[in-house]
């Protein structure tokens, strides 16, 4: 059959329904899952029970109340469960706009979850022990340090939004190591990521957020008026979640500067622009990259992750400590920052997120870099046009602009005309073997979003694909909205009586509390 | 010379006639035109000083694997390192299950369509809360020092206090992190004491504790056990000096003594964190980390949660689970600064594994990897305190972990460690630098992993390297 012909439509699709019961619910009093080692009969004549040693008001006293399974129905129930789980290795990961949902390659898989030079490696071994591992960190800190133009990184953050709590906790120390104790803000903008405005607030900084102008920028006007002596710095991203570059960012930086604060570029969305545009030459002073984005580590259900923080050389003195160091011969860790701010997360963050990112930077190379940013934003501006011209579809801000990585949508007008809206069309996606879109973080500015990002990954019959599934959906919400709204259909579970669980009565975050509010336990 | 073509496999449009026929779709013919939006000074004209690729996937492998070789590993070398990353058994299952690319490649998705991960996710919550004993826990923080940091804050939140007293034994890394996090704008708003301890037994000086207490105080924090391995006898009492002052009590514990030891909730905590790296999951150079906090269900502490937790509920189809968000506006998503500290993408693909590991253990399970700890620990803390001029610097009982003195010797800990290596061991962490107090000691770490022969073979080398 020739390819033309060849459906891009799963109609047929239904994705694993096991109707899995809780692990709680599979118990057989009596059965093992696994037996762990036991004392030697020597060491127990040795040194008896060993537990005696506990004083008795702090032995346990009430064995824990944990499932009895045997191993194969441990292993089968996970599998289950995996296989109810639409991750990106089964599905498009274009729905999930603004997290770079590109391919996971298997060989870094492979090497970081089997290799022993990496899996078997303690953190406080000797460093001299761990020549490669420190190997690694220092030259995954060199590749960014030219991606981005800073002049010194930490990989220690254990998320995005974990560096951008570093970013903010070394703006508070460079201020404070000044003596300047009136910056007690920071200015963000309504399109950065809800971390931009939450870890300033964390750190102790009173939040400024900006909304969008007529054209979707930040409203510089309105940054202008909240820049003073006590503004501490700026955290925005750009492009924003609406995939729109700001091109006067410099604008907001010189403006930043004046007034004595810094600039923290949010770059968990690089990927448009790898070898393309760097913080540098726009002036910031702080930049962050997630590794387990633009540079292909898995997102692993939510982590292990990877926030990697850029800072300029004056800033050095307050990265996290300890920092990986090289004179030519040896690796070593250094301690002696006695300006840092310390640590954020124990040892050194996840060294296995950040091997994946040295053998992704190694395969590409600096064009190859580049071609993953062209392609991205290739595919971003062809898969608007098309989804542009799907009925219902509404594109808010910059009309004729050209948009980099990802684009956030509206069903507005589909929400107008039929009554279908973004969270029904998205419960529909699921049924074609699609994963769940990203709508928009809160609030929602543009109304009935929803946010896609078609990175390199993928191919024009994926797009493709996925632009024929918004069609039927579309067509379906215009013929018989009611059949839209009570989706799924086909996905592992139906509509969760409660997607919003706010009734404390109705609380139940573990298995125990259920049983309680339903009495069946004391 | 021109540039070769290059079709890159992780790059399908690579492929120049398509890529020609996309530009052809948006209307650009060089593909900087897509970046029209850039202008033209903030673009970067140069190449990116990146070493040549390595394209093919052999050569990338065989180019890690090279670096990676050069680490000496546990696999190889005994190890006896702990201080929050112990090396433990891991049953097959755990990486069976992490390894599935389901759980690898998944993100945010809903409950419908990631209905399994919402659902591991959710059994983690629930076995982690039989183990601890308390019903309440959000989906998993980014290792211990992070559960640690926000138990302070929740208190703070809770009783408005202003002032926190930790133990001066605690975990020199933690305490890093938490005093980061404590920090604040322009001056720290949250106050740190660290209370004194006993030099002979590690244990929390009551009477320091005493002089501390006072109606400002927002929390007690203690390790149990600790970080020097010592289990803190006095942790009852200690929470009733708390609770009677109206503080928070907080125990950090390791979730794999509580097989043996008393879950903390029972001897009063009223907020148990730590970190669960011990539940199925490899030494990883410290990537590997995941923190928890639980609570007793309690509205006042329900909602003070910074991360988002996965109720369970049902669907519109009778006799099916469902999950829904549980008061999603606590959390920085929902309320950005407004929500409680900040969430973000953390350890997920762990705390599936954990809970793995715990349905995997069962309650006979961890019992008895308690029990093989607690024997194993104490058989090599008599035999290496049989070698001259060794010691065990703390008398109290404990779990896991001992500190060894060595002041006896002549040798710094440094210098028998490097020592060990000839022997293939990795001795225990010097404690020298964080605990000067304590001479040439090392925190010597064994577990269910070391058989009574690498104890023996610790105990010979010792022997040697001391005595050369």
């Amino acid at each position: 059959m020739a390819r033309q012909q060849r459906k891009l439509l799963r109609d047929n699709y239904h994705q694993a329904r096991w109707d899995e019961p809780i692990i709680f619910e599979m118990s057989v009093p009596g059965e093992r899952g696994v037996l762990v080692p036991m004392a030697s009969e020597e060491i127990a004549s040795q040194v008896g029970d060993g537990a005696s040693a506990i004083p008795a008001s702090l032995r346990r006293k009430k064995a824990p109340a944990l499932p009895e399974v045997n191993q194969m129905r441990v292993n089968r129930h996970y599998y289950h469960l995996s296989q109810e789980t639409l991750g990106t290795d089964v599905t498009l990961g274009i729905s999930e706009g603004t997290c770079t949902m590109k391919y996971s390659p298997k060989v870094q898989e492979h090497m970081a979850s089997r290799h022993p030079g990496i899996v078997e490696v303690h953190p406080h071994q000797d460093p001299e022990t761990m020549q490669g591992l420190l190997e690694i960190y220092y030259k995954v800190e060199q590749f960014l340090k030219e991606v981005s133009g800073m002049d010194a990184f930490s990989l220690q953050p254990g998320g995005g939004a974990h560096a951008v709590y570093t970013n903010a906790s070394i703006i508070r120390a460079y201020h404070r190591a000044r003596g300047d104790h009136k910056r007690t803000e920071i200015i963000t903008t309504m399109f950065s990521h809800p971390c931009d405005a939450a870890t300033p607030n964390t750190a102790g900084f009173k939040v400024i957020t900006l909304m969008p102008d007529e054209s979707g920028y930040p409203d510089l006007e309105a940054m202008k008026a909240a820049l003073s002596e006590r503004t501490a710095g700026i955290m925005i991203t750009n492009p924003e979640d609406t995939g729109i570059y700001n091109p006067r960012i410099e604008e907001y930086v010189r403006a930043a500067h004046a007034v004595g604060a810094l600039c923290s570029y949010d770059q968990a969305n690089a990927n448009g622009m790898l070898g393309i545009h760097r913080a540098k030459e726009a002036n910031f002073d702080l930049v962050h990259f997630n590794l387990h984005k633009t540079f292909s580590a898995p997102h692993g259900s939510m982590g292990p992750a990877t926030g990697a923080v850029g800072v300029k050389e004056f800033l050095k003195p307050y990265l996290p400590v300890p920092r990986v160091e090289f004179d030519g011969q040896k690796y070593t860790l250094n301690y002696n920052y006695p300006e840092s701010i310390g640590k954020v997360r124990t040892f050194f963050g996840n060294a296995n997120v950040v091997l994946k990112t040295y053998m992704w930077i190694m395969q590409h190379g600096a064009d190859g870099l580049k071609e993953a940013a062209i392609c991205s934003v290739l595919n971003n501006q062809y898969f608007m046009k098309k989804i542009s011209q799907i009925p219902g579809v509404v594109i808010p801000y910059a009309k004729g602009k050209r948009r980099l990585e990802q684009v956030r949508y509206s069903w507005e007008k589909l929400m107008q005309d039929t009554g279908v809206g973004t969270d029904d069309v998205n419960r529909r996606l699921v049924d074609f073997g699609i994963e769940h879109y990203w709508t928009s973080h809160h609030p929602w500015v543009v109304p009935e979003p929803f946010t896609l990002e078609p990175c390199e990954s993928y191919n024009k019959e994926d797009m493709d694909e996925y632009i024929e599934v918004l069609q039927q959906i579309s067509k379906e919400a215009y013929e018989d909205p009611d059949f839209v709204k009570k989706a799924p259909y086909k996905a592992a579970s139906h509509r969760p009586t409660h997607s919003a669980i706010d009734d404390p009565e109705l609380i139940a975050v573990t298995w125990r509390q259920y049983q309680k509010k339903k009495g069946l336990r004391k | 010379m021109p540039k070769k073509t290059i079709v890159y496999p992780y790059i399908p449009n690579s492929v120049p006639e398509v890529k020609a026929e996309l530009m052809k779709e948006v209307g650009v013919t060089d593909p900087m035109d897509l970046y029209e939006e850039i202008p033209d000074h903030l673009r970067f004209k140069e190449e990116l000083k990146l070493p040549e690729p390595i394209l093919d996937e052999y050569s990338i492998r065989r180019h890690t694997d090279e670096i990676l070789k050069k680490n000496k590993t546990a696999d190889e070398y005994l190890c006896f390192l702990g201080a929050g990353c112990a090396p433990h058994f891991v049953p097959a299952v755990c990486d069976e299950i992490n390894g599935r690319g389901e759980f690898l490649t998944a993100y945010v998705g809903d409950s419908m369509g990631d209905h399994g991960k919402w659902q591991a996710l959710f059994e983690y919550c629930s076995l982690m809360g039989e183990l601890l004993d308390m019903d309440i826990l959000s989906i998993p923080m980014y290792d211990g020092g992070q559960a640690a940091s926000s138990s302070l804050r929740m208190a703070n939140r809770i009783n408005n206090r202003k002032k926190v007293l930790l133990p001066a034994t605690m975990n020199p890394e933690i305490f890093m992190v938490v005093k980061n996090y404590l920090n604040s704008v322009p001056q720290p708003e949250i106050e740190i004491v660290q209370i004194k301890f006993d030099p002979n037994t590690g244990l929390m000086d009551l009477n320091d504790l005493k002089n501390n207490m006072s109606n400002d105080v927002c929390a007690v924090f203690i390790e149990n056990p600790s970080y020097l391995g010592f289990i803190e006898t006095q942790a009852e009492e200690i929470g009733k000096i708390a609770r009677q002052a109206g503080a928070e009590f907080i125990v950090y514990t390791d979730p794999i003594s509580l097989g043996v030891m008393e879950a903390p909730a029972n001897y009063g905590a009223t907020i148990t964190c730590g970190d669960y790296h011990p539940l199925g999951l490899h030494l990883g150079a410290g990537g590997c980390q995941g923190g928890f906090i639980a609570t007793h269900d309690d509205m006042k502490y329900i909602s003070e949660f910074k991360d988002l937790m996965f109720g369970l509920t049902d669907t519109i189809q009778e006799g099916e689970w469902g999950f829904g968000e549980v008061l999603y506006d606590r959390t920085s998503y929902g309320s950005r600064d407004k929500g409680k500290e900040f969430t973000g993408t953390s350890t997920g693909l762990w705390a599936i594994t954990a809970g793995v590991y715990l349905s995997l253990m069962g309650p006979k399970g961890m019992q008895e990897v308690g029990t093989t700890i607690m024997q194993n620990s104490q058989y090599a803390a008599k035999k290496l305190s049989a070698i001259p001029g060794v010691k065990i610097q703390l008398s109290s009982p404990f779990f896991k972990e001992f500190v060894v003195n060595f002041d006896m010797t002549g040798k710094t800990v440094a210098e028998i460690n490097k020592k060990l290596l000839e022997f293939k061991i990795f001795g225990g962490k010097d404690l020298s630098h964080d605990f000067p107090q304590f001479g040439q000691s090392a925190l010597y770490c064994v577990t269910e992993i070391h058989q009574q022969k690498d104890i023996d073979k610790l105990a010979y080398a010792l022997q040697g390297v001391i005595s050369c």
